[in-house]
Formats: structure tokens, C-alpha cells, sequence
């Protein structure tokens, strides 16, 4: 290999399906939230006093459980990069425990996710109840089914961890898994502000 | 060959082409009927022949899916199918039921016939695809689960592959939805939902599950490209097939008494659903240059190639035309709606079913190497003629649909439905011509079979 040549870069980082399935669950949701901004925009006044209703810091916790878990994914997946052939299973070791921490967090965002519910629930509220909270149960909902999904996968790379399954050449999948999650993060990121905040 | 029980295919697929040639026949005698009215009256009125048009569909499907799962699964689980006389009777009781169910919507007054098939007992008769009298139900579900538990066990005794459980998740699926026919509510809302919990979770769900690993394993064979590769696009088709499919439910509730919602979540899930198929194009165009191997049966790539287009089209396209709530209101039953059912269950079903039999029927007559060079034109022949006159028709059908639309929906004068459809007859007329093309492929494609082989 001449000197100035450099290893080429995976990119995009992971497995490209999962890039198409971020792509896809992207449009989905944008279609979504411009839905909700229209609609919005058509009833401002029943928007804005409905949007009272909602649980704001219930919301913000969860902003703080979904942030901060997709740092330890982070801390997971660098773990895994920095990882030599010697020292494979103490770093396999490392993501594990990062992992089991993200995991820990999105279970937590689950659980308060369904009080948050109930609790409207028991209120009364659901998807029939007027369009704002049509737009709330439907996107918080999918949201939800997503973050299910994302622990999910989260689950299944702590499992290859436990077996020191990953290498330097082979990770792709802690990579693609991290990814989805950092989407299922981006996306609650958008989502709270839109639905619970502004006004 | 490399599994004797994989010989039980046989009689499926020769079934099924047979039953697809009464499927055209039925549906040019409709087509006849567009353009002369009195056609065939008072003998078999349209609504009769409507129905024995859609019934066939379903049943030549489940006869080709049924060939092609006992085909390919002995060769995916590197073992002997678990019983191939169950799937011989199965395939006698399925023909007996079958032939007896057409001949009484043909002979006998539907009226009378849901008297003497115990509907009163337990109604199911009367909805469209699902009009079969209460014993041919059962008679399904009985045929459904040996096939199921035939090709359950076969997998379960042998290697297990991602093709075959794909294709036994879109079995399982398949039998359980079915059991939503035999529930009718009062209720007329609650009827269309469990009506569509079978009829589009059929087929814009589970079979869709059936046909990429069909297509999956055909690909496979054809292109020799290392199955992990091929997996990991299946893996990708079907996850997005079943979320857009199972949402994309909800474009049936659009403005028939259901809540607001659906429309949201109708049109937003079936505007994903184009996408799978988009990516079934891209699967098998890329296979196909990727490939390692450059297999003598040509015919069978193409036959799957063209199912991927063809499909991308009809289901993908055509179904988002009117997909869309706003959209939907306007187009909602016309012919629109006829364009894009014939192409749909055309592309993605008839089609790979055609694209199975392409590659699987040569090998199962002692052709290892697909057939002959001049069988294999003869078939590429038909391959053309069906296809140009499958979007012949389904143009014809669209135009149809945007004039009745205009006539009856946003047009400044509007006008009654006979009325309307008088200013659409002589597009009635080309889409015969169309669907006679298609019928005149077919008898190409069946010659083909007759073809003699090069002698070497």
C-alpha cells in the first residue's frame, strides 16, 4: 500500500438497508409533523388550549432519557472502534455495559410513556377526542413503537457484546443499530418542542 | 430435481395455469359485456361472472403459491417434503371444492345457494373475494392448514433458511387472517374492517411476504449470487412491507363512517407502500448484474425481472394514484380502482407465479438447464403479449376511470352513471382488445410448453 493511501471509509457507517429504513421512517414522520403544522395552523385556538393539557415535564424527562441514552450507545460504539485484536473481549465487556445503560434509559422512557398515557387515557382523552390530540396519540403512539423496537434492537446487540461478538473488521451491526436509535432520538427530539412546547 | 416429493408441485402449477385461462375467459366474457349489455343474458349475468373472475384469482393463486412452496422447500431444508401424499390429497380435496364452488355461483342462483350451504346457520356469504358458501370456507381452512403444517414440519425436520421462514410466517399469516371471513357484524362499518383485516392483509401484507420469498428463491437460483446477500435484501423488502402493509390497512376506512384518523393514517402508511416494491426492482436488477452464474433458463430471470416491474406498477403506482384522502374521495370505486386491482394482482401475483413455474416446471419435466432455445422465445413471446396487453388494459381502464371521474365527480356538468358510462364505450372496446391480446399470450405461453426439444 503506497504511504499516503488511507483505509476508504464505510459510509454510509453501518448497514446500508438500515440507512433505507431511517430514509423511509424520516418521510413518514415529516409527512406527519407537516400534517400536524397545517392542521395546526387551521385551528390555532383549539391547538393551543388543548396543548395545555399535556404533561410537559413528563416530556422533558423523556427528552432526558432519550438524549442521554443515545450518549452511552455513543460510548458503546466507540468502545467497540477503539477495540485491538488483544483486547477484544475487555471492550466487547465495555459496550456491553454502555449498552445495558442505554437499554436501562429507553425502558425508562417506556415506562413513563405509559403513565403519560394512562393518564390521559383515564382523563378521557384519545384519538377521537379532537385533531389535536388525533396528531398527539398518533405520533407519540408510533414514537412509542419505535422506541419499543429500537430497545429491541438494542437488546440483540447486548447479546452479540456478551459473546465478545464484535471485531475491528466486523461491527457493522452495533453501528446500524446505533443509528436507528440516534434516529428514533432525533426524532423525539422534533416531535416534543413541536407537539408539547410551541405554541 | 433434487428432492422426488419436490414432483408434487406439478399438478399445482398445471392447475393453477388452467384455472388462470378460466380467469381470462370469464373476465374477456365481462369485458364483452362492457360493450354489449345483453350479452350473454339472462344465462349469466355479470355479477355471476364478476364473481367466478375474482374467486378463480384467489384460488389459481393459492394453487400457484401452494405448487411453489412444495417446490421450494424441500430444496431450501435440504429434506424430503414432510408428507407428499398429504399435499396430493390436499391438492384433490382444494380441485373438488374449487370446481363444485364455480359451478354452483355458475348453476345456481347465489339466493338459492346460500340456502343450501347452511348460511343461515353461520352467515359468511356475500362479500366480494369472499362470496365462497360456508363448506368451501371450511374446506379452505382445512386445505390451508395441512399446507401449513405440511410445510411446517418439512422446515422444522431440515436446514432453516431465511427464504423458508419468510415464506412460513406469510402461510401462518395467510391461514390467520382468513378466519376474519367467517365473522360477519351487523354493523356495515365493522363488516368492512373485518372484511379488509382479510382481503388487503391478504394481499397487501402477508402474500406479499409469499412472494418475495418466491422471487427471493428463484433469484437465487438463477443468479448463483451468495444467499447472505440476497437474505439481507429480503429482510429489508419484507420489514417495510409489513409495516406500510398492516397500516396502509387504514386507506380502506376513508370516508365510510370510520374516525378521522384513518384518513391519516391510511394515506400516510400507503404512501410508504410503493417503496418495497421500488426496492424489489432494485433487488433483482442488481442480482441479475451481480450475477456469478449465467443459468440456460433465461426465461425465468426475465418472468422475474418483469414481476418486479410489473408489480412496482400496479400495486406501487396505480394503488397511489388514489391512495391519498383527498384523492380517494373523488376516485373512490371507479375504474381507477378496477386499473390498478388488475395490475397489481397481475404484477406481483400471477406473475410470480408465471415466474416459478418459468424456472421450476422444465426441471420437474427433466430439464435441468430450463428448455429449449425456441421454447424458451416462444415463452418470451408470451412474456410481451400478456405484459402489453396486462398495461394496454390497465391504461384503458384508467382512462376510463378519469372520464367517469369527471363525469360524475368534479366535472361542471355531471351526469348519471349509465349516461357516463355510454361516453365510455369505446374505451370499453379497447380494453377487450387489450384483454383478448392478453388471452391470445397466454395460448403462446401454453404452446410453449409443446415445444420439441433440441435433440443433442
Amino acid at each position: 500500500m503506497p504511504d499516503n493511501a488511507v483505509k476508504k471509509e464505510l459510509y454510509p457507517p453501518g448497514d446500508f438497508g438500515v440507512w433505507i429504513i431511517i430514509y423511509v421512517e424520516l418521510i413518514t414522520f415529516g409527512l406527519f409533523f407537516i400534517g400536524y403544522a397545517f392542521s395546526r395552523r387551521a385551528n390555532l385556538e383549539m391547538f393551543n388550549h388543548s396543548q395545555l393539557m399535556l404533561e410537559t415535564t413528563s416530556g422533558f424527562i423523556n427528552t432526558l432519557f432519550l438524549v442521554t441514552s443515545s450518549y452511552f450507545v455513543v460510548k458503546a460504539v466507540t468502545s467497540i472502534q477503539n477495540l485491538t485484536h488483544d483486547r477484544r473481549e475487555e471492550f466487547n465487556k465495555k459496550a456491553s455495559k454502555w449498552l445495558l445503560l442505554a437499554m436501562l434509559f429507553g425502558a425508562g422512557f417506556l415506562v413513563n410513556k405509559i403513565f403519560e398515557f394512562s393518564h390521559m387515557f383515564g382523563e378521557g382523552l384519545s384519538l377521537s377526542t379532537n385533531k389535536f390530540f388525533m396528531f398527539y396519540f398518533m405520533l407519540t403512539g408510533f414514537h412509542f413503537m419505535h422506541v419499543l423496537l429500537g430497545t429491541v434492537i438494542l437488546f440483540n446487540i447486548f447479546q452479540r457484546t456478551r459473546i465478545h461478538g464484535y471485531t475491528v473488521e466486523d461491527h457493522k451491526g452495533i453501528i446500524s443499530g446505533a443509528a436507528y436509535w440516534h434516529m428514533v432520538d432525533f426524532l423525539w427530539i422534533i416531535l416534543f418542542p413541536l407537539v408539547y412546547i410551541i405554541r | 430435481m433434487k428432492y422426488s416429493s419436490q414432483a408434487v408441485a406439478k399438478p399445482y402449477f398445471i392447475f393453477a395455469l388452467i384455472l388462470l385461462a378460466g380467469e381470462l375467459l370469464f373476465g374477456i366474457l365481462m369485458g364483452i359485456q362492457y360493450v354489449y349489455g345483453d350479452f350473454l343474458f339472462p344465462l349469466i349475468p355479470f355479477n355471476v361472472l364478476r364473481m367466478v373472475h375474482v374467486n378463480l384469482l384467489i384460488v389459481l393463486l393459492l394453487f400457484g403459491f401452494m405448487g411453489a412452496t412444495y417446490y421450494l422447500v424441500p430444496e431450501e431444508a435440504e429434506h424430503e417434503l414432510w408428507s407428499p401424499k398429504l399435499a396430493i390429497i390436499t391438492f384433490w380435496v382444494f380441485v373438488v371444492a374449487g370446481v363444485l364452488t364455480i359451478l354452483g355461483y355458475l348453476f345456481v342462483p347465489y339466493a338459492e345457494l346460500t340456502k343450501l350451504t347452511f348460511n343461515n346457520i353461520l352467515p359468511t356469504m356475500g362479500r366480494e373475494f369472499l362470496e365462497q358458501p360456508l363448506p368451501t370456507k371450511v374446506g379452505i381452512v382445512i386445505v390451508v392448514l395441512s399446507y401449513v403444517l405440511n410445510t411446517a414440519m418439512t422446515v422444522i425436520k431440515g436446514r432453516k433458511t431465511v427464504i423458508t421462514t419468510v415464506l412460513l410466517t406469510g402461510l401462518i399469516g395467510l391461514a390467520v387472517f382468513f378466519l376474519f371471513s367467517f365473522y360477519v357484524p351487523d354493523n356495515l362499518i365493522e363488516d368492512k374492517f373485518f372484511w379488509w383485516f382479510t382481503v388487503h392483509l391478504w394481499v397487501e401484507a402477508v402474500w406479499e411476504l409469499i412472494l418475495g420469498a418466491i422471487l427471493a428463491f428463484v433469484v437465487l437460483k438463477v443468479t448463483g449470487v451468495d444467499r447472505e446477500h440476497i437474505d439481507k435484501w429480503l429482510y429489508l423488502i419484507i420489514a417495510m412491507t409489513m409495516v406500510s402493509g398492516i397500516l396502509g390497512t387504514g386507506h380502506h376506512f376513508f370516508y365510510m363512517g370510520a374516525p378521522e384518523y384513518w384518513l391519516w393514517i391510511g394515506s400516510i402508511s400507503s404512501a410508504v407502500e410503493p417503496l418495497p416494491f421500488f426496492l424489489m426492482i432494485l433487488f433483482v436488477f442488481t442480482m441479475s448484474k451481480e450475477r456469478k452464474i449465467q443459468h440456460d433458463n433465461e426465461i425465468a430471470l426475465t418472468w422475474a425481472k418483469g414481476t418486479a416491474v410489473i408489480s412496482f406498477l400496479g400495486a406501487g403506482v396505480w394503488g397511489f394514484m388514489h391512495t391519498l384522502a383527498p384523492v380517494d374521495m373523488y376516485t373512490h370505486g371507479t375504474q381507477l380502482t378496477a386499473a390498478h386491482g388488475h395490475l397489481s394482482f397481475y404484477g406481483a401475483y400471477v406473475m410470480i407465479v408465471f415466474t416459478v413455474i418459468s424456472y421450476a416446471m422444465p426441471i420437474l419435466r427433466g430439464r435441468p438447464h430450463g428448455n429449449c432455445k425456441a421454447a424458451q422465445k416462444r415463452e418470451l413471446i408470451a412474456f410481451w403479449m400478456m405484459n402489453i396487453g396486462m398495461v394496454g388494459l390497465t391504461l384503458a381502464l384508467t382512462v376510463a376511470g378519469i372520464m367517469q371521474i369527471m363525469d360524475q365527480r368534479v366535472g361542471t356538468h355531471l351526469v348519471g352513471f349509465m349516461e357516463s358510462q355510454a361516453s365510455i364505450s369505446s374505451v370499453y372496446f379497447v380494453r377487450l382488445g387489450f384483454g383478448l391480446l392478453v388471452f391470445a399470450g397466454l395460448l403462446v405461453y401454453f404452446s410453449s410448453f409443446f415445444v420439441k426439444e433440441d435433440k443433442k
